[in-house]
């Protein structure tokens, strides 16, 4: 360059956005080591969500119900359709199933206490039953997993209800890890494993291989359980139309759909930033099947996968769901990613917010580790208030919602109440574009 | 002893009276006539109790079997003896897919052959199969033993823990780090007794023992971010 062209604008750096620095560290990265990432949680990636719908509210055509005093009700009743003893529930908000050994014995504790004050259920995960989480669980649901890990009859029996896993919204179709550092003495004696091993869950179930064998394994746990407690089954956001119909035939009392932003306890970024859909685009198909089949409300619908406030649940509750679960939302109330620890997050190369290697074993909170010390700063008791305040909070606001638009009840939200911000959340929600009486691919409409 | 024929009481029924069966019963003895292959048959059992099914039967015949004693004079559908615990299941004739996966404990004999996945995920059971065995059985095996008095088929104890098997004949294939191992005198001990338990005259001395070679046992987690 000569002096004449020295002071001329210069062509300002402009990054790619295909090859973006994230993108560009995660090559050097897989460069230099030759294997994936793990991490745990859900789709990081912006997806479309719950945020892209909106309540129209009351108005001339619509009556509120006044905010405080007039009655708007939270009950659920889950697992009506065959067994002796549905679960009843104060609230439509449940706690989703996360293992222990994943998670602390203590945050396990606090899960049960916290959902219990709230009237609600919690869930068992990959791992078998403890002894404080079932002590401290007015409600119980006892996953079903293809490990099989710590399953017995008798844990069977002392559960409120069954979940069979068939898949999550963080990995359709992948089974499950924990990584040696948090297989301690007790996580290894649950699972009959040996201690310190990198331990893979299977992807599939043992003993059955499709919706006709499912049909025959629902009935053997039935038998065994005297056909007193619901059968659910999970499933990842897949083929939400088909799974529902299937997990029906199957003889489910409650489908459970987890869309991809569900946690995981560990698996590969690439599976849960790749695999599966987001909640948004699942709900309405999974209700549409069990609409079909004349089972909408028979058979209940419960929906996970990055449920964060009352707002999410009154959407859920509008599209068709009888309740929702949470998990990582539940994580944050007990503490987890808590900006207190911000100087530990730094020292493990993250920050508060963006932790996500749960599977180290090194969760600065306490919450998702097996280190003894780690978990002593965890307090049960104080992880069950805030949980419960959470629940607390979540359920006020879908019924401040609920009110608004008229509702004496959280079930009697409708798809009518809302309008969709985005086309993409328009069409997955099938909730019209707000302004218009139009999604795209409505019945009898042109694009 | 007590006979229940089961064209004539629902399977609800046999179950439920099953179940009331306590550790301290005297009806100690049940005999299930015309099973004719139905289903959940017998599963859930937990008390000290003589079951014998005078037929062949469905799927998950003794699941979650505790403490009970259950003889199918017959074949057995797939996940026969599935996550038993403990006491004992035998069977005269063939086992279908799965049998005993998952199990915790007890024994479980079957007389003829088992198809495939026998002792997938096994947790702990003994297993003697006295014929032949098929494709991908105890698939991560965990703990316990598998006895193998014929042949064994293609991918043989894949992503195995740490449960033994033993093989008399041939093995088509072995499955990912599953390797042949040193028979010592402990396995020949627990080898022994559990043909004598499964009333087979297989001479332990013909056999080969099978586990893992443990190099799946560890990601190289210095890696995995």
């Amino acid at each position: 360059m000569n002096d004449e062209h020295a002071s001329a604008p210069r062509t300002t750096p402009i990054q790619s956005a295909t090859f973006s620095n994230p993108v560009n560290a995660e090559i050097r990265r897989s460069a230099a080591t030759g294997i994936y990432d793990i991490r745990g949680g859900g789709a990081k990636r912006k997806l479309p969500h719950f945020d892209d719908l909106l309540f129209l509210g009351a108005s001339m055509s619509r009556y509120p119900l006044e905010g405080y005093r007039e009655k708007c009700t939270t009950s659920v009743t889950l697992g009506t359709r065959f067994a002796a003893n549905p679960i009843e529930l104060d609230i439509p908000i449940t706690i989703a199933g996360m293992s222990f050994g994943a998670l602390s014995g203590p945050a396990k504790e606090a899960l049960g206490r916290g959902a219990t004050l709230a009237g609600t259920s919690t869930t068992t995960g990959d791992g078998g039953m403890t002894n404080e989480e079932r002590g401290h669980s007015n409600k119980l649901v006892y996953q079903y997993l293809p490990s099989r890990y710590g399953m017995n009859p008798v844990d069977l029996r002392r559960a409120d209800a069954i979940e069979i896993v068939v898949g999550q919204g963080a990995k359709p179709g992948g089974g499950g890890m924990l990584l040696g550092q948090k297989i301690s003495d007790r996580v290894a004696e649950m699972r009959n494993l040996p201690k310190g091993i990198d331990q893979r869950s299977a992807c599939r179930h043992p003993d059955w291989t499709g919706p006709d064998d499912l049909e025959i394994k629902i009935l053997e746990l039935r038998e065994i359980t005297a056909w007193k407690v619901p059968i659910y089954i999970k499933v990842g956001g897949a083929r939400p139309y088909f799974d529902t119909t299937l997990a029906v035939k199957a003889g489910a009392d409650v489908v459970v759909l987890d869309g991809m932003q569900g946690g995981t306890a560990a698996t590969q970024d690439v599976f849960i930033e790749n695999v599966g859909q987001p909640i948004l685009a699942c709900i309405r198909e999974a209700v549409r099947a069990l609409q079909d089949l004349g089972m909408h409300r028979e058979v209940q619908l419960v929906v996970s996968g990055g449920i964060r406030n009352g707002a999410d649940v009154a959407k859920c509750m509008a599209l068709g769901a009888d309740a929702v679960a949470i998990g990582t939302a539940a994580l944050i109330a007990l503490g987890d990613n808590d900006p207190k620890w911000e100087a530990e997050y730094n020292a493990l190369g993250t920050t508060a917010g963006a932790y996500d290697d749960w599977h180290e074993g090194q969760d600065p909170a306490g919450i998702t580790t097996q280190d003894p010390e780690l978990m002593k700063r965890f307090d049960p008791i104080e992880g069950g208030r805030r949980l419960n305040n959470y629940l607390k909070v979540m359920t006020l606001e879908a019924q401040t919602i609920a009110r608004a638009c008229g509702k004496s009840h959280l079930h009697n939200l409708e798809p009518e109440d809302l309008c969709a911000l985005t086309l993409e959340a328009a069409a997955m929600a099938k909730i019209p574009l707000a302004g218009t009486d139009w999604y795209p691919g409505k019945p009898n409409t042109s694009f | 002893m007590q006979t229940i024929d089961m064209q004539e009481v629902s399977l609800r029924d046999v179950n439920a009276t099953l179940h009331e069966q306590a550790e301290t019963t005297n009806q100690t003895t049940w005999t299930l006539e015309n099973p004719k292959g139905a289903h959940a048959i017998a599963c859930g059992l937990d008390a000290p109790i003589e079951v014998t099914v005078k037929g062949s039967t469905g799927y998950y015949c003794a699941g979650m079997n505790q403490q009970a004693t259950v003889n199918i004079k017959g074949s057995a559908g797939p996940g026969v003896a599935e996550n038993m615990m403990s006491g004992t299941v035998i069977i005269d004739g063939d086992a279908s897919q799965y049998a005993g996966a998952t199990g915790h404990g007890g024994l479980l004999v079957i007389k003829g052959n088992a198809s495939s996945r026998c002792g997938i995920s096994m947790k702990g059971i003994d297993i003697v199969v006295h014929g032949n065995i098929g494709h991908m059985s105890a698939f991560m095996a965990q703990s316990g033993n598998l006895v193998v008095c014929g042949d064994a088929g293609e991918a043989l104890g894949d992503s195995l823990y740490e449960a033994r098997l033993f093989v008399r004949g041939s093995v088509k294939s072995l499955g990912a780090d599953c390797i042949e191992k040193e028979m010592r005198p402990e396995h020949l001990e627990i080898l022994t007794d559990l043909l004598e338990r499964a009333g087979s005259d297989a001479k332990p001395s013909e056999f080969k023992r099978y586990g893992s070679a443990r190099k799946l046992y560890n990601f190289n987690i210095d890696n995995a971010y």
